[in-house]
């Protein structure tokens, strides 16, 4: 259970964020303290020694004080520029994916989490990781918007209907720990809530091996582009092929009829089957259909697993840094 | 009866006034006098306080134990929706503004009536309208999106009366931007000779910074809810990503209203405190421009920084320290005025009458509201805190302390002049301390619980963090019977309460060289401004020495 952190009211702290988020916090409690017990000494000072000794009296005139004001000024403004500068650099560590971290799909849901680790394991509200090793959730929902959230890892990220976002955490010591849907999501928001499984590794890989592993999501997508959707027919390669070719497109930099271009990566395959007339690629025709309402979240994450799967290392040239995602236009 | 000599002593009688100036509901409703206009919006503003108010106290109730069981969850989700709606759009933006604004702004410097006086009763008109319009769809069933109405939940999912409500809060926008726009001709064009900008009271400062953003930011919440009605009726795809909107849109138009709108809330409250903690420390505000001009900075910045509710919407990293870079900026004006009003205070004469405890109890929650909001504005941190009770106690503090509280103490500084009576000031100092106490334990633990991890808007909670939840439903109690008093003993004043006296406080502001209550027309012959905010003495034609000989009803008893 949680609650057996050094401080009583003070959330367990579980991954590598939760330090550096709790030193801003208690840098932050300094400051304020240090502020706020100066001004309320000389609010009660004041008010003892100068209250009223005689009625509607005439106090001394004090208009202000340039010295003072411009004191006053500059040092709340440096001081929140080190509250600043220090929350910069954590959010870079929390916002900036790795390269080398084991990725898990998640789908949000009115009201679960579906979780589906890359050897195929689905779980529901449950996420079962192992200890020190880097994490990284490729996100999406399929209807409003959610919140993943770990406050024992000190870290969330909104997950947002038509695009992904990301999250990473690398959790130092096992343990069960809280998830829940911080952004509100409807009737049963509040029981939209799961539990984070840290295990030792060898725990872990004992975990996915008692799992039945259903197909992973490589397969899965495989399975979807070859016979269900028939992608393969345009984009396989051979005399029919009138789409682009996928091996080795991903992370590569593709340039788009009538301007523009972009490094593939897994929004723009997302997006490329959503809205397949909406960036074409130079040298092909937009006659794709689009397969909007015809996959589901999870299909069109297998999918995007399986195109980057054709690319040798796919998982270590992971799209665009920013997240959780990018600035959508 | 009193005599010409108690009169002029400060200490008037029945003279004609806008009270006794008609008693038909006809002569209220067509009146064009901005004094019954602001009586008329101080009833209708408490009645949604106290609705919102109710829906507060359904929220601590059901949060009392973890499990959600006083109210099903469909009722929860409507029931800190409709706390909100009501709260933010029909008491905390309209309060001070249309209530003691549109009294005061007028007398403070020394005009007749406002510049548009007819526009000033069209706004009280839209504002019932709007009020009705929401209360017939909470009535019919309610909504559930949370105030912010956030898409596609708004748009696609919710099955409650988004439209109606949508429609009340759109309505409801433009009682305020005429509000703004009155209130800014009327500074412009209205103020007696010799009151020049440099000696306009503060709270008129802050009313034309606040007016600036209700006349820029209001309409982009209309656009917004209109935009968002638009797409539940056609189904065009401006917001949802299933035909092709973008969710994230939404927010940003939403917040770059209601951000700014945070300080329609708080600019006025800081008006108010300002004349009170000037005026009962009977000296002039230390650092008069930099509190005039932290108002309009705090006004103008309000607008840059409507990101920083998005931090972990996916907006890119880049834009995240854009806007928190912002809101440490706007930290500063802030503390600024913190400063000012604790150095005012230094080798003054301070009196505490009900008025002044309020305003110290302000200073308190104010210094705790701004100093989380650094918390909150710091991205690496807020990424764990937002969407927590952090949150939800930070925003409180910020206008529940800020706002209520100073709108608490304005009302209690004014009421003299708005009623000629005074108040029990026994129990005006009992409810100045429930509120303060009942306010810091039912939000303090709140700060520890969204560190905990405890989110908001939830029906139902890990029973690990029950104990927190009891203090806070054990604090809104005390706040709930603080904030009851007043109704009672200012009501009670109305028949049995002193008569005030045109200047109780014998201070120096052009509204308390009037009759109390004024009459009609404001003052009996233009006054003259020959003396700067805020000063005070003899030489200002405050017969000092008469008040004291007459010793009137509002004498302190500490000294």
């Amino acid at each position: 259970m949680q609650n057996s952190s050094w401080i009583p009211f003070f959330p367990e702290q579980a991954s590598t964020f939760a330090w550096q988020v709790d030193l801003l916090y208690f840098y932050l409690i300094a400051v304020s303290v240090a502020f706020a017990i100066p001004i309320v000494a000389a609010i009660f000072f004041f008010i003892v020694k100068y209250r009223e000794v005689e009625k509607f009296a005439t106090p001394e005139e004090i208009h202000g004080s340039m010295v003072l004001e411009t004191v006053w000024s500059i040092i709340p403004f440096i001081i929140s520029m080190t509250i600043f500068i220090g929350g910069a650099i954590v959010y870079f560590n929390q916002y900036t994916m790795p390269n080398d971290a084991m990725e898990i799909y998640v789908v949000g849901k009115q009201w679960m989490w579906k979780a589906q680790h890359g050897t195929g394991q689905r779980e529901i509200n449950e996420l079962h990781v192992p200890v020190g090793r880097k994490i990284k959730l490729t996100m999406t929902t399929e209807d409003v918007l959610h919140d993943f959230s770990i406050p024992a890892f000190r870290t969330k990220a909104d997950v947002v209907p038509g695009r992904y976002t990301y999250l990473w955490f690398e959790a130092t010591k096992p343990g069960r720990y809280h998830l829940y849907c911080a952004e509100y999501c409807g009737l049963n928001h509040s029981g939209m809530v799961g539990w984070i499984n840290v295990m030792e590794q060898r725990d872990f890989d004992n975990w996915l091996a008692g799992n039945t592993s259903s197909q992973t999501p490589v397969e899965m997508g495989k399975d979807l582009f070859e016979n269900k959707l028939g992608c393969a027919s345009c984009h396989a390669g051979g005399a029919n092929q009138r789409g682009a070719k996928l091996e080795g497109i991903f992370g590569k930099e593709v340039k788009f009829v009538g301007g523009g271009s972009t490094i593939v990566n897994d929004d723009y395959l997302r997006n490329s089957i959503l809205n397949p007339a909406s960036q074409v690629v130079e040298g092909f025709q937009p006659i794709m259909p689009t397969f909007k309402g015809q996959v589901t979240e999870e299909q069109l994450n297998a999918l995007v697993a399986y195109i980057k799967s054709l690319t040798p290392n796919a998982a270590t040239t992971t799209g665009a840094p920013a997240a959780p995602a990018p600035m959508g236009n | 009866m009193q005599t010409q000599d108690a009169i002029s002593a400060g200490y008037g009688g029945d003279k004609p006034s806008y009270l006794t100036n008609g008693s038909t509901l006809k002569s209220w409703l067509l009146t064009k006098d901005h004094k019954r206009i602001a009586i008329m919006y101080l009833i209708s503003v408490s009645v949604f306080f106290f609705m919102g108010g109710i829906y507060a106290a359904f929220i601590r109730l059901e949060l009392l134990t973890p499990a959600s069981d006083l109210l099903q969850t469909a009722t929860y989700n409507k029931v800190f929706t409709q706390h909100g709606i009501l709260m933010i759009f029909f008491f905390l933006i309209p309060a001070i503004p249309a209530i003691l604004g549109n009294f005061l702004l007028p007398l403070m410097i020394g005009a007749k009536d406002l510049a548009l006086p007819r526009i000033n009763l069209l706004s009280l008109y839209i504002y019932w309208v709007g009020g009705i319009l929401t209360l017939y769809a909470l009535m019919q069933g309610g909504v559930d999106t949370g105030w912010t109405f956030y898409t596609p939940y708004s748009t696609t999912f919710s099955n409650s009366f988004v439209m109606a409500v949508g429609l009340g809060i759109f309505i409801n926008g433009f009682s305020s931007i005429l509000t703004g726009l009155n209130f800014i001709v009327t500074i412009h064009t209205m103020r007696a000779p010799g009151m020049t900008w440099f000696r306009l009271p503060l709270f008129v400062w802050a009313h034309y910074a606040t007016s600036l953003v209700m006349i820029l930011g209001t309409p982009v919440v209309a656009i917004t809810v209109l935009l968002l009605a638009i797409e539940r009726v056609t189904r065009v795809g401006i917001f949802d990503p299933a035909i092709g909107g973008d969710p994230i849109l939404f927010q940003h138009l939403f917040w770059f209203y209601s951000h700014p709108a945070v300080y329609i809330m708080i600019l006025p409250g800081m008006g108010v405190i300002s004349e009170v903690i000037s005026n009962f420390s009977r000296k002039k505000i230390f650092g008069y421009e930099f509190i005039a001009f932290s108002s309009i900075a705090i006004a103008v910045f309000g607008f840059l920084v409507w990101g920083h509710h998005m931090f972990v919407s996916g907006q890119s990293i880049y834009a995240g320290l854009v806007f928190s870079f912002l809101t440490m900026v706007v930290a500063v004006p802030s503390a600024i005025k913190v400063f000012n009003w604790t150095a005012t205070m230094y080798k003054g004469s301070i009196s505490y009458d009900t008025p002044m405890l309020y305003a110290i109890g302000f200073l308190g929650l104010f210094l705790v509201g701004g100093l989380t909001g650094l918390f909150l504005g710091s991205v690496g941190l807020t990424v764990h805190l937002t969407d927590t009770y952090f949150v939800v106690a930070h925003f409180h503090y910020v206008m529940v302390g800020g706002q209520v509280i100073a709108y608490l103490a304005g009302i209690h500084y004014w009421w003299p002049k708005m009623t000629g009576r005074m108040y029990s000031e026994f129990w005006g100092k009992i409810s100045a301390m429930l509120v303060f106490v009942g306010f810091n334990l039912t939000f303090f633990p709140q700060f520890i619980l969204g560190y905990q991890g405890m989110p908001r808007r939830y029906a139902a909670y890990p029973e690990e963090l029950q104990v927190l939840n009891i203090f806070s439903t054990a604090g809104a109690s005390v706040l709930g019977i603080g904030l009851m008093m007043p109704v009672v003993y200012l009501t009670h004043s109305l028949v049995a309460g002193k008569r005030a006296g045109d200047n109780p406080w014998m201070l120096p502001g052009l509204e308390w060289r009037t009759a109390s209550p004024p009459p009609t027309e404001n003052f009996e012959e233009m006054p003259v401004v020959t003396w700067e905010a805020y000063e005070f003495g003899e030489e200002n034609g405050l017969d000092i020495e008469s008040a004291r000989k007459a010793s009137g009803p509002s004498v302190p008893v500490q000294a």
